[in-house]
């Protein structure tokens, strides 16, 4: 259901990308989206249908990078991705871990005319 | 033509809530951004919280809900500023439905101020408010594997309160491994068992409390 206010937000950010870029057109746009944040990349493309027509962002492909939530191990520094219900190092068993991917939400770039 | 722009998508909300920070600032006001499913309490543990610092701390509430303002008649019953928004849908409360509320709460008056976000654990952890600190109330009927299925919202919580401890007898929940998933992500977080029913617990939580707005 966030995806509405996000898709609003990055499509605000997109047009004032073009607008100062002197863009008449957005062909694509890149996003990334971290696991963590829970945002689907289907309802985002359903709502910027919805709300980027009429607007020169209107028909403009949406591209999904997913990063996977990754965590770093505090005890033996190593890097691995975290589990389902195992928030656990693979290597070391330790549980005492470092989130260090999967809570970006941004938009890399954009391809315009 | 590409045009790299590297930007969070969620920036527009992060420069509401940084201007809602200078104002919170410039009141002195402390705030709490409580977060949970909803009917795991956050009403109940606003109004304990009251009731054990009427009279020592000047308080304010906002109440956060889809609809209705049921929470807001109660919390006004302790004679407590309160000011209701209904998010007519939205899941969350974000930076801006929170600054609109701002203008109608006597903040110059307000020590502490509890902001009870809409119930959900996905969305609210997504949408700073501009808040102190972030509190995050999970209840034992719930479970105790909602850190591995909300891990943004335990990632980012500076306390999570464990309420409704009462029922531990009833219900399947192991207080210890709840703990231990949630320490192994966020060292920070302090873990609170409480039961506002029974009070509890309470009294530990409101003491942290004080402590962090008299380090201000």
């Amino acid at each position: 259901m966030h995806e509405l206010s996000i898709t609003q937000s990055m499509l605000d950010l997109v047009l004032r990308q073009a607008e100062e870029a002197g863009a008449e057109k957005v062909e694509k746009i890149n996003l990334v989206l971290g696991e963590m944040t829970g945002v689907v990349g289907r309802c985002v493309q359903f709502y910027f249908d919805f709300l980027s027509k009429g607007t020169p962002a209107e028909g403009a492909a949406l591209n999904f990078k997913e990063i996977p939530t990754t965590a770093r191990c505090r005890n033996c520094g190593k890097d691995f991705e975290l589990g389902e219900f195992d928030w656990t190092c693979p290597h070391c068993q330790s549980n005492n871990i470092e989130i260090t991917g999967g809570k970006e939400l941004y938009v890399e770039s954009i391809e315009v005319e | 033509m590409e045009i790299k722009v590297v930007k969070d998508i969620l920036g527009a909300n992060d420069q509401i809530a940084q201007k809602n920070r200078q104002l919170f600032d410039s009141h002195k006001n402390f705030v709490v951004n409580v977060m949970a499913s909803p009917g795991a309490g956050k009403t109940s543990l606003i109004m304990e919280t009251i009731k054990r610092l009427k009279g020592k701390v000047k308080m304010g509430v906002v109440e956060g809900d889809i609809s209705s303002s049921l929470d807001a008649e109660a919390i006004s019953q302790e004679d407590v500023p309160v000011v209701q928004i209904n998010t007519g849908g939205e899941c969350h409360l974000d930076a801006n439905m929170t600054a609109s509320a701002l203008g109608d709460l006597p903040l110059a008056d307000i020590e502490l101020l509890l902001i009870e976000n809409v119930g959900n654990l996905v969305c609210p952890a997504e949408f700073k408010i501009g808040e102190d600190i972030r509190v995050l109330i999970s209840s034992t009927p719930e479970g105790d594997d909602k850190p591995y299925k909300y891990p943004l919202m335990f990632h980012e919580a500076d306390a999570v309160l464990i309420n409704k401890v009462d029922l531990l007898p009833y219900v399947r929940f192991d207080v210890d491994a709840f703990a231990k998933a949630i320490k192994g992500i966020n060292r920070r977080a302090k873990i609170f068992p409480v039961s506002c029913t029974t009070g509890q617990g309470i009294d530990d939580w409101v003491e942290w409390l004080l402590g962090l707005m008299g380090q201000r």
